[in-house]
């Protein structure tokens, strides 16, 4: 489906999530990031959403591990910075599908 | 001269390839082998049912020389390390075995270690895993004379082995402990690092309100910092806690450490794998299935099921000289029991979710997406298909390796 976020319409599915990384910018993830309750979007958060696309750009598969372990910020850190879920928030503000299971 | 195709593990995957190999490749020019550092094969999904006294362990393990066929040699041994650019695999105690093809089909462990306070002195006391034998052995014994309090269920991190066992084992407990007539003095919590239960949103529209209707309580974006054995609690990166009196986990999975030994792996010691080919992304003679890929596909026997069936051809191919198969899709398809002697059947692939609809054929008789008592006898009867059908690489009638197309498709 199509949503209009921060002036630009983009396609997202039905939990708000882009399909297609490609239609992200900034301000559309600053305009999520607000709606998500996560607030202004500091250097701290961008470095992780630039860490997040780099990986799912290169095909890798998102974990909070991998991320941990990444030097961007430490698991603690994360929950700092996206409180309540930090892979979903932080996955939907930089544009990329959520983590999900199998069901 | 005879060349050498060697399987390393005689798991779901290694035993389902050296029986479509076997078959394909001619005897005289080809010898092959299969190293497992087990003789005993186990039938994993029986795990799940063995806690609750469903299953007795003889009905879950054989002998893994009984599911090779003849031509083919097994080796009981511990892999010390692969040198693809040597082409040779080495054993725990030096022997080099040299290879012209070899698959890894060495699968996935549970980590326990790599959770802070996870493993202690109250592991296998209160704090338990179903993941293994001599876990799912533990906890049967635990759950016998449990007399009731906050039973946790947890996932540590993704991904793991069969990622809807934990919610099965959920629903199962709910049961057991309904029918022990001690269910109103049972807390049941299922704790994930995901968004939910069910994250992908025909699941979750069509399922949400299993956990509800069982009083199953949900705890959810929840990443364990670590166990606190002295105060018998869980805790979450962000300060939350859950209590438990009886915690049954599902550590971090990881690849064998042979692949880290060899350098192989990733983060998690899961071999980067060509997802629709399954040949390694960095040796062109080593290919990899099953478990122990690093494909974002389910770590699951029905997975490795459909990739023999690809990887069969295309190890000949490769032997041919020939371009290989992009053919595997992430096909999937399970079992998951709901409880009350139900359960519910999913099919899915890389880019399609579980959906409604009828399984195998258009006009079932099994259902998708939907609880029923077939689907139940149908996971109870998949046991005697796992060892007389499906070990033996042999098809399942009207279940193809690439997902069918359902009728809510497009194109």
């Amino acid at each position: 489906m199509k949503k209009t976020i921060a002036g630009t319409e983009v396609d997202v599915n039905e939990e708000g999530y882009l399909t297609d990384m490609n239609q992200w910018n900034e301000s559309i993830a600053a305009a999520i990031a607000a709606e998500e309750g996560v607030g202004p979007l500091t250097e701290a958060h961008q470095k992780v959403v630039r860490y997040l696309r780099d990986q799912q750009a290169a095909g890798a598969a998102l974990t909070i591990r991998s991320l941990g372990k990444s030097g961007v910020v430490t698991t603690k850190e994360l929950y700092d910075l996206f409180p309540g879920g930090p892979l979903k928030k932080a996955s939907k503000i930089a544009g990329i599908p959520k983590p999900v299971g199998c069901i | 001269m005879t060349r050498h195709l060697l399987i390393l593990g005689g798991g779901t995957a290694g035993t389902m390839m050296a029986n479509h190999l076997r078959r394909r490749l001619p005897r005289g020019k080809w010898r092959m082998t299969v190293v497992d550092r087990s003789d005993r094969h186990l039938y994993q999904p029986g795990l799940l049912f063995l806690p609750f006294g469903t299953y007795e362990e003889s009905q879950i393990v054989r002998p893994t020389r009984d599911f090779l066929p003849r031509g083919v040699e097994f080796r009981q041994a511990e892999v010390e390390r692969m040198l693809p650019s040597d082409k040779a695999v080495f054993l725990k105690g030096g022997e080099r075995l040299d290879y012209d093809v070899l698959i890894v089909a060495t699968g996935c462990r549970t980590a326990p270690e790599e959770t802070e306070g996870m493993l202690g002195p109250k592991w296998r006391v209160n704090i338990h895993d179903f993941y293994t034998l001599d876990g799912a052995r533990a906890l049967r014994d635990r759950l016998a004379d449990f007399a009731g309090g906050r039973v946790v269920v947890h996932v540590n991190e993704m991904p793991v082995k069969c990622p809807v066992a934990p919610l099965e084992f959920t629903f199962l407990a709910d049961t057991f402990f309904r029918d022990r007539g001690i269910r109103d003095k049972v807390s049941l919590t299922y704790v994930t690092p995901l968004s939910g239960a069910f994250t992908k949103p025909k699941a979750s529209k069509k399922l949400g309100h299993l956990l509800g209707d069982k009083g199953i309580e949900l705890v959810a974006d929840f990443v364990a910092e670590k166990v606190d054995q002295e105060r018998d609690k869980l805790v979450c990166y962000d300060g939350r806690e859950v209590p438990y009196d009886l915690l049954v986990t599902t550590p971090t999975n990881m690849g064998d450490e042979a692949v880290r030994r060899s350098g192989l792996g990733d983060d998690l010691d899961f071999i980067p794998t060509h997802k629709h080919t399954l040949q390694s992304l960095q040796h062109p003679d080593v290919f990899i299935i099953g478990d122990a890929t690093n494909l974002p596909a389910s770590k699951a026997g029905s997975v490795a099921h459909f990739e023999s069936e690809t990887l069969a051809d295309n190890v000949l191919r490769h032997i041919r000289g020939e371009p290989l198969k992009e053919e595997f899709d992430g096909h999937s398809n399970c079992f998951i029991e709901s409880g009350n002697g139900k359960a519910l059947l999913i099919d899915f692939n890389y880019d399609h979710e579980p959906h409604e609809g009828n399984f195998p054929f258009a006009f079932g008789p099994l259902k998708l997406l939907e609880e029923s008592r077939l689907n139940h006898l149908g996971k109870l009867a998949f046991r005697q298909v796992y060892w007389h059908v499906l070990l033996k690489g042999r098809p399942l009638p009207g279940i193809s390796r690439r997902k069918k197309k359902p009728a809510d498709w497009g194109n």
